[in-house]
């Protein structure tokens, strides 16, 4: 774990029901995050995926990578194109920073319309001893 | 409070829609009023931290971390917001202020909502059973902004998650709420509105410099400047030679041959008025000077670079003609 160290991407396929799930994990009931009839009359093409479920992709791509022992400190994202259904999110992350067990990822997720996130993970991992 | 009572009671005018400039400075001081203020007081998860709501967090995410499961499990850190939610039932908990800041973007036309940041930091993990309560401060009210989903206002709040009383995490949150542009990203399978306040093309800006052309395009004569000394052909329209400097002109009347030289097709930004997406044409005129003009007569992905067109005068309302080009040589 050292700056520049890349992390493998993780590919998420962004289904109907990924953006239902997650939205009703979070227990966002925003029609536009599961009725793509009024998502249209607000001007959106479809449903898009609510900014929770965005949050909860990032926190498991960094824990997945990191391990049993990864504990997330802060997470920050900005939000940018929409994840539409039918659409795939790429997410890439490069550790810009280590201090001791502690590790600071910046985090882009793409998908075919541009920068769906973009954001930094603080992540304390377990050390070996 | 009064001021406070005076700011929510719009009567229904769009003010920042009906008004431009200084208005819509003024309406960000009413709304920048509301920094600072809270935007949720002592407000109580609606279910404590538990299993469940873990598990099918867990399952929507796709996220097997062995900590949010089993004997000792925890709550996925990123699910901080999740325990403060309203949910179907709505939020209880919002303070006056948050309605009142909400109802006033509302009533100036900034009625869609969409969140764009979320930044938490989390100081000790949730475990089932830990009662969530909060309090939220709105922090920033941004002025009008114009972006891609259209036009609004970027409100920023801070929001301090507890667990059992205990400052567990913070949470700051910015939304835009917005106007949404007349098109979505993707065409409206609706038929167009025939709409009788339809946008206006902008209105050429004519001086002293070029009212010669314009005189000329209302009389269905397209005029190209000549150098008075050197004999160059100009357009557009400038004060002075190019070539030579001299300030002496006359102008000679194109015959209204052409060819596309170049073009590009507009998708997007999308400005009132027109209807993307279209070709804009840079069309080489048979004297040797070029303009940009629209290309009529052939759909957008049918121009090509040397077609030949044809000058012609379009009428786009009472009071304005352009010259435009239709694909097809002869006219």
């Amino acid at each position: 774990m050292k700056p520049g160290e890349e992390l493998p991407p993780l590919t998420i396929p962004i289904t109907r029901t990924l953006i239902v799930a997650g939205a009703v994990a979070s227990r966002d009931y925003q029609d536009v995050h599961h009725d793509a009839e009024l998502a249209r009359e607000k001007g959106s093409p479809d449903i898009f995926m609510n900014i929770l479920t965005t949050n909860g992709l990032v926190g498991r791509y960094i824990t997945d990578h990191f391990g049993p022992g990864a504990v997330l400190r802060r997470v920050a994202i900005r939000l940018g194109a929409p994840n539409y259904p039918g659409d795939t999110m790429t997410l890439s992350g490069t550790v810009t920073d280590v201090a001791g067990d502690t590790a600071t990822v910046r985090v882009v997720g793409a998908n075919d319309l541009g920068h769906h996130v973009t954001g930094t993970v603080t992540v304390t991992v377990e050390v070996a001893r | 409070m009064k001021e406070r009572e005076g700011a929510v009671r719009t009567d229904g005018e769009p003010a920042a829609r009906s008004e431009e400039g200084r208005s819509a400075d003024e309406f960000h001081e009413r709304i920048a009023a509301f920094e600072g203020r809270s935007a949720a007081t002592a407000g109580v998860g609606k279910d404590p931290v538990n299993l469940p709501m873990i598990r099918h967090w867990c399952e929507a995410m796709g996220d097997a971390h062995p900590a949010y499961e089993g004997p000792g499990a925890v709550a996925p850190p990123t699910m901080l917001q999740a325990w403060t939610m309203g949910g179907l039932s709505g939020h209880g908990d919002r303070s006056e202020a948050y309605d009142e800041l909400f109802a006033l973007l509302d009533g100036a036309g900034y009625t869609s909502v969409v969140a764009t940041d979320c930044e938490q930091e989390y100081l000790r993990p949730l475990r089932p059973g830990d009662t969530i309560t909060f309090d939220a401060v709105i922090e920033s009210v941004s002025p009008r902004k114009t972006t891609k989903l259209g036009t609004g206002h970027f409100v920023t709040t801070r929001m301090d998650v507890r667990a059992d009383g205990e400052l567990a995490g913070t949470h700051r949150f910015r939304i835009l709420k917005y106007a949404p542009s007349r098109r979505a990203s993707k065409p409206d399978p609706r038929p167009p509105r025939p709409d009788a306040a339809a946008p206006r093309r902008p209105r050429p800006v004519v001086n002293r410099d070029n009212a010669g052309f314009w005189e000329g395009v209302a009389a269905h004569r397209l005029l190209i400047q000549r150098c008075g000394d050197c004999a160059s052909l100009r357009l557009p329209w400038l004060p002075g030679c190019a070539e030579c400097g001299s300030p002496e002109w006359d102008t000679v009347e194109a015959s209204g041959a052409g060819t596309v030289y170049s073009y590009v097709v507009m998708h997007h930004p999308p400005f009132p008025a027109f209807d993307p997406p279209y070709a804009v044409g840079l069309i080489e005129l048979a004297e040797g000077v070029r303009m940009i003009s629209n290309v009529v007569g052939v759909p957008y992905d049918k121009v090509r670079i040397g077609m030949p067109v044809r000058l012609e005068f379009l009428r786009v309302d009472e009071e304005l003609e352009l010259p435009v080009f239709r694909a097809g040589g002869e006219g």
